[in-house]
């Protein structure tokens, strides 16, 4: 084992500084969350409240999962309940509570091909972009927004992955990424406001369909099993879950705004005082 | 023979390209003395000089050194110097240490061999510039002092002066002169004539691959005997035997 | 006039237009960088320090494997050395993704390293990039050093040269070019994104390092800032291969020709 040497070597060297910073938590999570500006406003608060730092590693919601079902994380904070849900039934987190929501639109361009503007039904407006066949970029990587999108096309009773590769674009990035190449191919694209209000890049485009309940899009939280994964910070992941739930942490997540728009809405259910 | 030859050779043969450059070659240098080895290009002269040292693994025959193999030990008896000198990308001290070092002298020693070194090519001064910013000739030089500085049996010589100016070429043969004076056994390998009458008592005329003749230098030089030797020292071109 | 070709000049001129917006923005987010560096902004310093250190590390630890390596396949003959050099040179091309994953796997906490808990720490980056940079160091010194033993192979034979003097006396010899090998390896450190995204994730003030801040900047769709960050970077690597350079030539001056 050539490649154990350097390994061990480098264990020794960064024991010493792991020693000192043990306080911090390991936080799975979204980009849309981490790309919205929402961690950087409201994890100093928690730090400053509890002492603890949380570091985010922003992945899809489906990455984020199996990560944490590795034991690469303390605490789990996605958007796909039916994903967490089965990632609590298979041993590897404790409760999952409701945290907040936003909502996803179809942003588009401007000239709106499909002619899908201000139109509420979600699903008829993806119908409508399949028979004009306008370019669709999907995320194409299995995140919380990607099969809340699938969920729509269903409703629609349409299978976009025959359409592959023709108008129908599957990016396999980001929220941000796929954004970018949406505004460069004039693409329609299923985004969580949250992203879309904080992005950067959006030239022409514009929101198309809001407002229909089924784009309803709710974060969750779940700490990870120390009973499944001993390495896991349960105690620390405990004070986030918390925190997060508590008064203070939804208080939080309610006042941080982008251009003067709130982008999370708390919707914790009432618990007990925060230890 | 009364005593053993410092190096003796018995049908020594090279194998390259499907050909022998070097067959059959009998030869024996005695402990002081100096021999030169001449022939045509392409004689196997080089090749030679590299199979009495041990560089290359004959083909067939073998080299004796005081009557034993030539082995590890037996080539740290001896030392060789290159047509064109193989330095360091170091300090002419350096240079000088590395070879020392590489032959296990120890660190006191080894200052002074250096110091004695660098005394006999001429290079005071010069000890601390880097080995290949000196001219040609200075660099031969102190290739030859870096070989002797190793204090050697027998030097090996494969043409010292073939890329250098008369005053660079007289400056190495003095060297080389010191060093027969003083008991070492050398074999040049040389296309200058005069060079083999200064260095050599006994030369060694080679003709493709095998010996044509051997014998005193002036005899050689003076009343060839061969084909080959009488053609060469005539400036005429000689066909060696097709093999 | 045409009415497709007054069309297309339209469209030229607002593409123009556009051209000028997007660089007068870069120019404004290059100004807003070089600004927040020469005044000290504690977190872009702190990000130029992580790439920095976890380059520079990794380099140095692929310099302890691969100058010995390369230079042993370069100057020893041996069964396989043939085979042993197209290895080192395939491996050169490792997709920094792949290495990414494989090195995650491996210091997961459900991977054979977890309990070292090295995982979205430097320490994972630099183990990274230093199976990405080894490989580049260990086949450039083959190649270096198989060059340089051409000329010294049979002085080195005449003196009875062992097999360890001669491996460090030829990678002595070749420090200046071992020199550019190793800013070869630091350009591909510097510049590699996949896999220190992957085994450091990307944390703020902790994992985040140039690349990883210029693909974040990209993703949230701030493209002036990303590429302004990203000259930044070009700027950390010619001053750090400016420097190294430069202690070349003056060392040169003193010792070599």
């Amino acid at each position: 084992m050539i490649r154990r040497a350097p390994v061990l070597l480098l264990a020794a060297l960064l024991a010493g500084a792991a020693a000192a910073e043990e306080r911090f938590i390991i936080l799975q999570s979204t980009t849309s969350t981490r790309n919205s500006g929402l961690f950087d406003f409201i994890l100093p608060k928690f730090r400053a409240s509890t002492g603890i730092e949380a570091r985010v590693v922003a992945v899809g919601t489906g990455q984020a999962i199996r990560n944490a079902a590795r034991g690469d994380g303390d605490v789990l904070l996605v958007h796909d309940r039916e994903a967490e849900e089965r990632f609590v039934a298979a041993g590897h987190g404790g409760a999952r509570h409701d945290v907040m929501y936003n909502d996803f639109a179809i942003v588009g361009p401007a000239a709106d091909p499909a002619r899908i503007a201000g139109a509420r039904d979600a699903a008829a407006a993806l119908a409508a972009i399949a028979r004009a066949r306008a370019v669709f970029a999907s995320r194409g990587d299995d995140s919380g927004t990607h099969k809340a999108e699938l969920r729509l096309w269903r409703a629609a009773g349409i299978d976009p992955a025959a359409h592959s590769g023709t108008w129908y674009r599957e990016t396999g990035s980001g929220m941000g990424a796929t954004l970018n190449t949406g505004v460069g191919m004039g693409a329609y694209v299923l985004t969580d406001r949250a992203t879309w209000i904080a992005f950067g890049n959006k030239r022409g485009h514009r929101i198309a369909v809001e407002g229909d309940p089924r784009l309803f899009n709710q974060y969750g939280v779940v700490a990870v099993s120390k009973a499944r994964h001993p390495r896991a910070k349960a105690a620390l992941a405990r004070r986030f879950v918390d925190w997060i739930l508590s008064d203070e942490g939804q208080a939080a997540i309610a006042s941080y705004r982008v251009d003067g728009q709130q982008l999370f809405f708390p919707n914790a259910a009432r618990r007990g005082r925060v230890r | 023979m009364p005593e053993t030859a410092l190096l003796s050779a018995r049908g020594l043969a090279f194998e390259a390209g499907g050909g022998r450059p070097v067959d059959g070659v009998d030869i024996d240098v005695r402990a002081g003395a100096s021999v030169a080895v001449m022939g045509a290009n392409g004689a196997g002269k080089s090749l030679l000089l590299r199979l009495l040292h041990g560089l290359i693994a004959p083909a067939a025959g073998e080299v004796r050194w005081r009557g034993g193999p030539l082995d590890r030990a037996a080539r740290r008896a001896q030392a060789m110097v290159f047509q064109r000198p193989v330095m360091l990308r170091r300090s002419v001290g350096a240079n000088l240490r590395f070879a020392l070092a590489a032959r296990g002298i120890a660190g006191a020693e080894r200052a002074a061999r250096q110091e004695e070194a660098v005394e006999r090519a001429r290079l005071r001064g010069l000890a601390h510039r880097p080995a290949r910013v000196l001219s040609a000739g200075e660099q031969q030089r102190l290739a030859v002092a870096r070989a002797l500085a190793c204090a050697p049996e027998l030097l090996l010589l494969d043409e010292p002066t073939a890329s250098l100016d008369p005053a660079s070429t007289q400056a190495v043969e003095a060297l080389i002169r010191e060093a027969r004076e003083s008991g070492v056994a050398t074999v040049t390998v040389t296309h200058d004539a005069g060079q083999a009458r200064r260095l050599a008592d006994e030369l060694v005329f080679l003709d493709a691959g095998r010996v044509a003749e051997a014998g005193s230098t002036a005899q050689v030089l003076d009343a060839p005997r061969s084909e080959p030797a009488r053609a060469w020292l005539e400036g005429r071109l000689h066909v060696g035997a097709a093999r | 006039m045409s009415p497709v070709v007054h069309m297309m000049l339209f469209q030229c001129i607002n593409f123009g237009k556009e051209i000028l917006q997007e660089m007068d923005g870069f120019w404004q987010a290059l100004g807003r960088a070089v600004g927040l560096i020469v005044g000290g902004d504690a977190e872009l310093i702190g990000i130029v320090g992580l790439s920095l250190r976890v380059s520079l590390g990794a380099v140095a630890v692929a310099c302890l494997i691969g100058l010995p390596l390369g230079a042993a396949v370069g100057a020893f003959r041996f069964p396989g050395r043939a085979a042993a050099s197209v290895v080192l040179n395939a491996l050169m091309g490792l997709p920094p993704v792949v290495v990414g994953l494989v090195v995650y796997l491996m210091l997961s906490a459900a991977g054979p390293f977890g309990v070292l808990g090295l995982l979205y720490t430097p320490a994972a980056m630099t183990i990274a990039q230093t199976i990405l940079v080894a490989p580049i160091v260990a086949a450039l010194t083959r190649q270096v050093v198989e060059d340089l033993d051409r000329e010294y192979a049979e002085q080195f034979a005449s003196l009875g040269v062992g097999p360890l003097r001669r491996l460090t006396a030829l990678l002595w010899d070749a420090r200046y070019a071992l020199l550019t090998v190793a800013l070869a390896g630091f350009g591909r450190a510097v510049a590699e994104v996949g896999a220190v995204m992957i085994v450091g994730g990307n944390i703020a003030h902790a994992t985040r390092t140039m690349t990883t801040a210029i693909a974040l900047e990209t993703s949230k769709g701030n493209l002036e800032l990303a590429l302004a960050l990203g000259v930044v970077l070009v700027a950390i690597a010619v001053a750090v291969t400016g420097a190294a350079m430069t202690l070349r030539a003056s060392a040169a001056r003193l010792a070599y020709a």
